[in-house]
């Protein structure tokens, strides 16, 4: 029965329903030698979106835009300040113990794993602590095992563990029981690039094998390429923008960036119409000017600057989803 | 289970604190039987062989009733940590206590047994040689345990409001220490004093047990009646120890992002 109520996305609602969601937080600044002034910081404020079962779905936003925050209030850690949020349908903080074993959550910076023991006994005692029978958990067990080459480093002592092993012990500890929803707060920090790629590999078969759904903060736009169907960016604790990676980019107008390479020294090219100058290297030697295809063309950009400086050699970048990320943070802003 | 593989790897660390023990007990059996020497060979019921057994007995029980301080939850409380304890479908307390008694099970054996047979050799102990004060001793020691549990996790819940407990804690340990009879038999107190310490949680996680074990309380009738006193502790403490929970998660901060 339990499995059943688990599979498929568990129910036929939205796996996470969120309307107006606000946190506010009080901090206390120090102010003159012993003082203390009592300041309310509004973390999140009035968010709103659903995700549907199956989704992968990427929660983006600058340090301190709101993602944590929203994360703990929709696994029960944080009581909202106001507004609505049901998990699996289920409202988190009074039903937190309910909610636990539905979904699946890794704090990046954080294990779940005991220090102390091996991985092999986490994931018992894990088992043990979801009330999982053998017959449901070692099959499962095996199948994380398998897929997360974790075979090796069972019986090691997860401190002895690298902070690659140590994630992917993570993963399975989070997703032992099955859970419908998986919640990653910022899953590869300090990864290196192969133990990143090994993760996303992993999460894309999860999410396609078991119909999982997935959300997941980043700050790594290779995480946002490889693994998010959809996007929210929040910024200063407001969704400004819930689509796809295409429309983002589209909003934001994609940038390419013109590289010139210079035959003399020359001042940088600031005045270039329908450009930003996005730096000078080698005293003046080579510039990056970037521009938006749409209002003017790689040619035009050639042409004006060539009426300024002699051009010995160019190339063209095409948009970087960093930088079309931070430029909607600062059009937010604005 | 969790707690009692946790604390099983560390052996060096649990020899370490069982030979500290030993020691300890050395110095406290010496001092507790010249006190009972000059007051003319009986004080409060104990002579130089009963006090004995008593410094022993307790020092036998320090590890698993863990008289000293405990600041796990705080720690998590402090760094944030206390978020993953938190996505788990277990009550945080029944977490805490869950871990707590496998951590006393494993300490019973290897910090009591040195403490007591390093006694019966230098000092000589007077133990009972029925049953019923050994199943009694051990009903009353487990109810210790969970007494000295709920009251350390009521102190570290004052994490959620202070972050830093460090204060607190001394404060509970020096108190608890005194009161709970590890010093000195609650018996030799004044009467102000174990007036006072019988209005606390405290002479049942250390005196009430090793009262029971050196058949001190020997009639069905008081041995069941200081059972019960601990019993009520045990369920009233943990009891608080909820509802103090259930205002701290209200309230919570996670630390650090």
């Amino acid at each position: 029965m339990r499995e059943q109520s688990r599979g498929a996305g568990g129910g036929t609602g939205p796996a996470i329903a969120l309307d107006a969601l606000t946190r506010e937080f009080v901090v206390h600044r120090r102010v003159g030698r012993f003082r203390r002034r009592r300041d309310v910081v509004t973390a999140v404020a009035g968010v709103g979106f659903t995700v549907e079962p199956g989704e992968s779905v990427g929660y983006i936003g600058a340090n301190g835009a709101g993602k944590s925050t929203t994360i703990k209030m929709l696994t029960g850690i944080l009581t909202p300040t106001s507004g609505t949020v049901r998990t699996c349908g289920l409202r988190p903080v009074p039903q937190r113990r309910t909610l636990a074993r539905r979904i699946g959550v890794v704090f990046g910076q954080r294990t779940q794993l005991w220090w102390d023991l091996p991985l092999a006994d986490s994931l018992r005692i894990l088992a043990a602590i979801h009330r999982l029978p053998a017959s449901v958990w070692r099959p499962r067990r095996d199948e994380l095992v398998e897929r997360l080459e974790l075979g090796r480093l069972l019986e090691v002592p997860v401190r002895q563990l690298s902070l690659g092993e140590r994630m992917r012990g993570d993963l399975a500890a989070a997703l032992l029981h099955s859970p419908s929803l998986l919640v990653l707060d910022e899953p590869t920090i300090g990864l290196d690039v192969l133990s990143k790629e090994r993760l996303r590999t992993f999460l894309r078969e999860e999410q396609r094998l078991h119909h999982r759904t997935l959300l997941l903060t980043t700050h790594d736009m290779d995480d946002v390429q490889r693994l998010c169907d959809r996007l929210l960016v929040v910024d200063h604790g407001r969704l400004v923008y819930d689509g796809d990676l295409a429309g983002l980019v589209h909003r934001v107008g994609a940038r390419r960036v013109l590289v010139v390479d210079l035959v003399e020294r020359a001042a940088p090219l600031t005045d270039v119409p329908g450009t930003d100058l996005m730096g000078v290297e080698a005293s003046g030697l080579r510039q990056r000017l970037a521009f938006v295809p749409g209002t003017t063309t790689a040619a035009e950009v050639l042409a004006a600057v060539s009426t300024r400086v002699e051009v010995r050699d160019l190339s063209v970048e095409e948009p970087d989803i960093e930088d079309v990320v931070r430029r909607l943070y600062l059009t937010s802003v604005r | 289970m969790a707690g009692f593989r946790r604390y099983a790897t560390y052996r060096v660390a649990t020899a370490a604190s069982a030979f500290t023990n030993t020691v300890f007990g050395l110095l406290r059996a010496s001092i507790t039987v010249a006190t009972v020497g000059a007051a003319g060979g009986t004080l409060a019921g104990y002579d130089a062989r009963t006090v004995a057994t008593y410094a022993w007995l307790t020092q036998a029980l320090i590890g698993p009733v863990q008289v000293f301080q405990w600041t796990e939850l705080a720690q998590q409380v402090r760094t944030g940590a206390v978020a993953v304890d938190l996505v788990r479908p277990m009550d945080l307390q029944a977490q805490y206590l869950a871990t707590n008694l496998g951590r006393a099970a494993y300490m019973l054996l290897p910090r009591g047994l040195p403490p007591l047979l390093v006694g019966a050799l230098t000092f000589g102990l007077t133990l009972p040689t029925d049953v019923w004060p050994w199943a009694a001793g051990a009903v009353s020691v487990l109810l210790a345990v969970q007494i000295s549990f709920a009251c350390q996790f009521l102190v570290n819940l004052a994490a959620f409001w202070l972050l830093e407990i460090r204060g607190v804690m001394i404060l509970y340990v020096v108190t608890s220490g005194v009161l709970c009879g590890l010093y000195l038999p609650v018996h030799w107190f004044p009467p102000w004093l174990s007036t006072l310490a019988a209005a606390t949680p405290f002479p049942s996680m250390l005196q009430t047990p090793v009262d029971l074990l050196t058949g001190r309380l020997a009639t069905p009738s008081a041995a069941v009646g200081a059972l019960a006193v601990q019993l009520a502790w045990a369920v009233g403490m943990l009891a608080l120890g909820r509802l103090v929970l259930a205002v701290a998660t209200r309230r919570l901060v996670v630390q650090g992002g």
